[in-house]
């Protein structure tokens, strides 16, 4: 029972890191139909943006925000300079930019910091808190709560700003929303630079417990694409279960199965999804067009 | 018309294998033609398709990964000839293809990316994991075929870069002639009508999902023997050759020279291959050369390298 509640602890932290990644996915797939697979790179800026900041003596709550600021300015410079030219491009050569995306931010971040690991300290310490028998990290709390607080945020963004319902009106039709005057391209804007704060955001809050370096984003992005197709592509709250529910299944498998096949557990989970129900937990059904 | 279009495209690819040698400097180039030619050939068959029937993979390196590492294994287990274990890997290749392709078909654009995608990599962390049989991330030796010294006993006398470069050559020839003959055959057209429309071409009596299947199951094929090639040639594997970012470069390397056609698929193969050996004095630019390349061109030549230029040498600017 002790071993149960702590692989759950492990797995509730990971999970919120991937429901956030899901959830960036979530943004910029809603806005322009796009997946990006730089995502990740946007979680392993946040952290070595901090670090290096941090090194250079910046207080860690302004390195923090500094990172998430530049993440975000580079998630628009990545809508302005290489999703919008492409505009209409079919699905292989948006894949391909993205992935080249992340290749370049990942080559241009070795060149400028380096190839080690890092961390900063942990915000609250780092004495585990026993827990019924279990032990929980101060860290893995802020992550959980950090998770939470953008998802209700987000909700309240959607739910009660003029600007949160205009990005659903997009998600939803874009040349409908065009013609109501909704300037889709700031949305697309405001979507890629919302997305890349908050992988900068989550990358902020996991470092001091996983490390990072210039090469964590890939395996990360792939883990959120899964939870995002879990819980169902195109909703916050599939995100959220998602990532949760996948870092939970990872964490059991290490836990009862075999560490080593932990990674699998995620792409297992793709492949299942995609045969059994392929709009996901939450997603809504579609049929094809002609 | 078509006729011509595919021997000229032979005519060119075999004329470039025969006379590159001519400008060589060093017997090292034997070795990275071959590489090329090799790459080319994986290549070759996501021309099939992704440029015939216009559906993606992102997790054919899995199918490379499943011929290299029958090229190593079988003959020490089974104690199978090296090429008999490529024609083995092609088969067990065949078979998965089938297999996990009738679901994954299904899917359309990022999903269908995304599935291919978790098979390669449970494919590679399979090949990671099994330390006992694979010899895990380090990888395993090879065993040399043994052409080579049936040559020599031929009174042929060759090195192995220069053997490589010519087995490798010939096979992607064959390959691009198979591809090339595929394109206007009855099912090659198929393939080319679901491209355009799947409901136009169900509508017209063809079997989409079989068709789809078989594009699916021939390039795994492409892929796997691909795969088997460059093991027998470079004596050792690694499971990198499964991984995805080997299966991002294949689809780069396919969309990069021009989809569509054959030579553009061997065109863009080159230059991706070409490009870290370039860059060895730049090591540590070459991703950030890599990424830029791969944005870059997408944007600005979307059809691919080989069809823009082709457009622009034959004034038709658009």
């Amino acid at each position: 029972m002790d071993a149960l509640l702590q692989f759950l602890f492990s797995g509730l932290t990971v999970g919120a890191v991937y429901a956030l990644v899901a959830l960036g996915f979530t943004l910029i797939y809603n806005a322009s139909d796009v997946v990006n697979f730089a995502q990740g790179e946007f979680v392993m800026l946040g952290g070595m943006i901090t670090v290096f900041a941090y090194q250079a003596g910046v207080p860690l709550l302004l390195a923090a925000t500094l990172a998430i600021l530049i993440t975000a300015a580079l998630g628009v410079a990545l809508n302005k300079l290489a999703i919008e030219p492409a505009r209409g491009a079919p699905v292989v050569s948006l894949i391909i930019i993205t992935i080249g995306a992340s290749i370049l931010i990942r080559g241009a971040t070795q060149l400028i910091f380096d190839k080690q690991l890092h961390r900063f300290p942990a915000f609250s310490g780092d004495d585990p808190i026993r827990v019924m028998g279990a032990t929980i990290l101060p860290q893995s709390l802020w992550v959980l709560g950090g998770a939470l607080a953008v998802f209700a945020v987000l909700w309240v963004f959607f739910s009660r700003t003029l600007t949160g319902k205009a990005v659903l009106a997009t998600a939803n039709n874009r040349v409908a929303a065009q013609l109501v005057g909704i300037n889709t391209g700031w949305i697309m804007t405001l979507s890629f630079g919302l997305s890349a704060a908050i992988g900068a955001f989550a990358g902020v809050l996991v470092t001091p417990i996983t490390l990072v370096s210039y090469d964590v984003g890939v395996t990360l992005a792939l883990k959120g694409f899964a939870a995002a197709m879990l819980g169902g592509m195109g909703t916050p709250k599939g995100a959220l279960v998602g990532g949760l529910l996948l870092g939970c299944l990872e964490a059991l498998t290490a836990g009862y199965l075999s560490s080593q096949y932990k990674e699998a557990v995620a792409f297992i989970v793709i492949l299942g999804t995609l045969f059994v129900m392929p709009q996901g937990l939450f997603g809504a059904k579609t049929t094809e067009r002609v | 018309m078509a006729g011509r279009r595919k021997w000229i495209s032979l005519a060119v690819l075999s004329a470039l294998i025969v006379l590159l040698p001519l400008v060589f400097p060093s017997g090292y180039y034997y070795r990275v033609g071959a590489l090329v030619f090799v790459n080319a050939l994986s290549v070759v068959g996501l021309v099939i398709l992704i440029g015939y029937a216009g559906q993606i993979s992102l997790g054919h390196a899995g199918f490379a990964g499943i011929g290299a590492y029958a090229c190593a294994l079988a003959p020490e287990h089974l104690g199978l000839h090296p090429l008999l274990a490529l024609v083995l890997g092609a088969a067990i290749s065949a078979a998965m293809a089938a297999l996990i392709g009738r679901p994954i078909l299904r899917l359309k654009g990022y999903y269908l990316a995304v599935a291919t995608l978790g098979f390669g990599i449970l494919v590679s962390m399979v090949l990671t994991n099994e330390r006992a049989l694979t010899g895990g991330p380090d990888g395993m030796v090879v065993s040399d075929p043994g052409l080579r010294s049936l040559l020599r006993d031929m009174g042929w006398r060759v090195s192995g870069g220069e053997f490589w470069y010519g087995a490798s050559g010939f096979v992607l020839l064959v390959g691009a002639w198979l591809a090339l003959n595929l394109y206007d055959s009855p099912t090659g057209r198929a393939m080319r009508a679901l491209h355009g429309s799947e409901v136009a071409a169900a509508t017209v009596g063809i079997d989409v999902p079989r068709q789809k299947l078989r594009a699916f199951v021939i390039s795994a094929v492409y892929a796997s023997v691909a795969g088997s090639l460059l093991a027998l040639q470079n004596g050792y594997i690694t499971p990198d050759v499964a991984g995805f970012m080997h299966s991002v470069e294949m689809v780069t390397m396919a969309v990069l020279g021009g989809v569509g056609s054959v030579l553009g698929a061997t065109f863009g193969a080159a230059i991706l291959t070409l490009l870290p050996q370039v860059l060895t004095v730049f090591a540590e630019y070459e991703q950030l050369v890599l990424g830029l390349v791969m944005v870059l061109v997408m944007i600005f030549m979307p059809q691919g390298l080989l069809p823009s230029i082709a457009q622009r040498l034959k004034g038709r600017n658009k």
